[in-house]
């Protein structure tokens, strides 16, 4: 049955990926894309489907299972099923990493952006680990989502003092603070992927040490699952994810979020399949978010953060008003 | 030995129950603030401390005057009335939500206001600053009545408040990132200003508001506060104990948002000044309730000496001291939670 599903999402992913590849300003019939894509003729056609669409659908790919599992693994590891990658700080500390690299080193590629983003997400997610696992007892739920918070709130601040400081600095900044999946070229995917499949991978073998985190610290122990090691395992992965996909798309909100909830109305609390189900939706999610943006206000396109958070945060209190979500 | 004394008329007809402790911290932190606004008024680049004297003294020239007058008072005025603003409308949301991360910035307010603020700044083009701030002070509350609105399902839960006002905010956050992708350059770097708060050129024009709509609220927030002690058993045993839960939990939010709102307006989203004040004057009081006299002075404390940092760090150019008070407040967040989970608590 699971596995039934799973065969569907990964259709439902193809359909909106060649959808993505379709659909944009630039009318093209479907035959000529799909002729284009592989035997390109050349010309204006061909330009638009290799340069501009098949990038974008592959960044989409891998931003959305990115997001999709570092979600998914956020809300198993903190037990909160409001988790996000906001939350832990990793979002803040890629911002103040890209931030810092454009208004000291005067950085302006994307490939470079990556590697500060990620070293900035990571520092953010350690700090935040840090702080959440003073004292006695290791970082329970709450913990690690204040200590999250605080962290944010210190490292958002020093992207402000900066961008106020820096005016050429805050002209890139805010193109990339919207968060899009345009405008970035296939290299920009080939510098990402492989830490994204590095990421993915870590990611999906925690399904079974976040059961055991769900049963609760005590019970988790008692089925033998190594839990520090469990969590600093998921928060490597998160890193590599989060810092990869902030770097390439900028901070894109809600999709972490959503995912895995959906996601888990099909599976159940099993996280094994709450991961699998998560990488294979939250990039179906984003491609479709990224197409409306380029339908609905034609000929000008919205950025995919914005129609994610526009979808995201009705959801969400959908969410919080009808059921599940134990407040 | 009580904590608590009663204060009454000879007749007995009208009486008041003090706490002890909180009062004398409220005593405590005006007169640091005092001090801090002598501090700000007295010291800084163009005029020395004597010519401030003998000014304050209807002795100065009139370029001391002018300093003094019309850039220094207004200035630590403003710093004053929003920090009370920030702190008392803080301390009713965080108690009303029993959570310390219920600021009225997590509410929607702030980032209603922002999202008001740089609305008018790039679509109406041209705007007057009183234009702006109307702008603000209306998308505030709308975002604030949103969130409330959205959250009510058989009465309001503070933790469904909160994670409403987060889903609200992140809206809110896109549309002024998506304005700001929009516009060029030099009014989106104006517009900027509107997202981290800001008391740097500040004159009477924009203390006036503010005092009146404060001179309004607080007493209010005083006095509906009291209750907040008797909200926080929960609403059944409030309930029971003869209070109309839902009238005054809607009461008290109205006026915690529109304090909050009547800050952001005046100064932009000024972070974390909610959020810490309350927090600082329940520690030093260790009352029961929200405390809102205590963390309204906490609130102005805080942010006339935040103002005074700015002023006075060697930054190149002015940091707006909704930085300052983000960068601090985040640590000092951090700092706590470190200290109280060390100690064991949780």
């Amino acid at each position: 049955m699971r596995w039934t599903g799973l065969a569907v999402s990964f259709a439902a992913l193809g359909v909106v990926a060649v959808l993505s590849i379709t659909v944009g300003a630039q009318a093209i019939p479907l035959e000529e894309v799909w002729q284009q894509l592989w035997n390109p003729t050349g010309g204006e056609s061909a330009a638009i489907v290799h340069d501009l669409r098949v990038p974008r659908t592959l960044l989409g790919l891998c931003v959305g299972t990115a997001l999709g599992l570092a979600g998914a693994l956020m809300q198993g590891l903190t037990r909160n099923p409001l988790a996000d990658p906001g939350l832990l700080g990793v979002n803040s500390g890629a911002s103040l990493a890209v931030v810092g690299s454009i208004v000291f080193f005067d950085v302006t590629d994307m490939r470079t952006w990556v590697w500060f983003s990620m070293a900035g997400a990571a520092l953010a997610a350690a700090a935040v680990y840090a702080l959440g696992a003073t004292g006695r007892g290791a970082a329970g739920p709450a913990r690690l989502v204040l200590a999250g918070a605080a962290v944010s709130a210190a490292l958002l601040s020093a992207v402000e003092a900066m961008l106020t400081l820096d005016a050429g600095a805050f002209d890139r900044w805010r193109f990339w603070d919207v968060g899009a999946l345009a405008g970035r070229d296939a290299a920009v995917v080939a510098e990402i992927a492989p830490f994204v499949a590095v990421g993915a991978v870590l990611a999906l073998g925690l399904g079974r040490g976040l059961n055991a985190i769900a049963l609760g610290e005590q019970a988790g122990q008692g089925l033998g699952v190594n839990l520090p090691r469990v969590r600093l395992g998921g928060a490597a992965a998160i890193m590599l994810l989060c810092g990869a996909a902030t770097a390439a798309a900028g901070p894109i909100g809600f999709i972490g979020l959503m995912a895995p909830h959906a996601v888990r109305a099909f599976t159940g609390p099993d996280n094994r399949w709450v991961l699998a189900y998560s990488a294979v939706l939250a990039p179906a999610l984003l491609l479709t978010a990224d197409v409306v943006g380029r339908v609905v206000v034609r000929p000008g396109e919205l950025e995919s953060g914005i129609v994610t958070a526009f979808v995201g945060a009705p959801v969400l209190i959908y969410l919080l008003r009808r059921r599940a979500v134990r407040l | 030995m009580s904590v608590y004394r009663i204060l009454s008329t000879p007749s007995r007809r009208i009486s008041v129950r003090v706490h002890l402790r909180a009062s004398a911290v409220v005593a405590v932190l005006l007169a640091a603030t005092a001090a801090v606004v002598l501090v700000a008024m007295g010291t800084g680049s163009a005029v020395p401390v004597g010519d401030v004297v003998r000014t304050l003294l209807g002795g100065g020239d009139a370029m001391s005057e002018m300093v003094v007058y019309e850039l220094r008072a207004p200035r630590a005025a403003l710093a004053l009335l929003v920090g009370a603003a920030l702190g008392a409308g803080g301390a009713i949301v965080q108690s009303l939500s029993r959570n310390p991360l219920g600021s009225p910035d997590v509410v929607g307010v702030n980032a209603g206001a922002a999202a008001g603020a740089v609305l008018v700044i790039l679509v109406v083009g041209a705007p007057t600053p009183l234009g702006v701030a109307a702008g603000a002070l209306a998308c505030g509350l709308a975002a604030a009545l949103a969130v409330y609105a959205l959250s009510y399902t058989r009465g309001v839960q503070g933790t469904r408040l909160i994670l409403v006002g987060v889903a609200v905010t992140a809206m809110l956050h896109s549309v002024i990132a998506y304005l700001l992708t929009r516009a060029d350059l030099y009014e989106s770097q104006g517009a900027k200003v509107w997202l981290v708060g800001s008391l740097a050129g500040a004159g009477w024009e924009r203390v006036g508001p503010v005092a009146a709509a404060t001179a309004v609220l607080l007493p209010a927030a005083l006095v509906l506060g009291r209750s907040l002690g008797t909200m926080e058993m929960g609403d059944d045993a409030a309930g029971a104990l003869g209070l109309r839960v839902e009238r005054l939990r809607f009461a008290l939010l109205l006026v915690a948002v529109a304090l909050s709102g009547t800050a952001v307006s005046a100064a932009g989203p000024i972070a974390f000044v909610a959020l810490a004040a309350p927090q600082l004057a329940r520690r030093l009081t260790r009352a029961p309730g929200a405390g809102v006299a205590a963390a309204s002075a906490a609130g102005a404390l805080l942010l006339a000496t935040a103002d005074l940092a700015v002023q006075r760090l060697p930054t190149p150019g002015q940091l707006p001291v909704g930085v300052l008070t983000g960068g601090l407040g985040g640590l000092y967040l951090a700092w706590l939670l470190h200290r109280e989970w060390r100690a064991g608590r949780s």
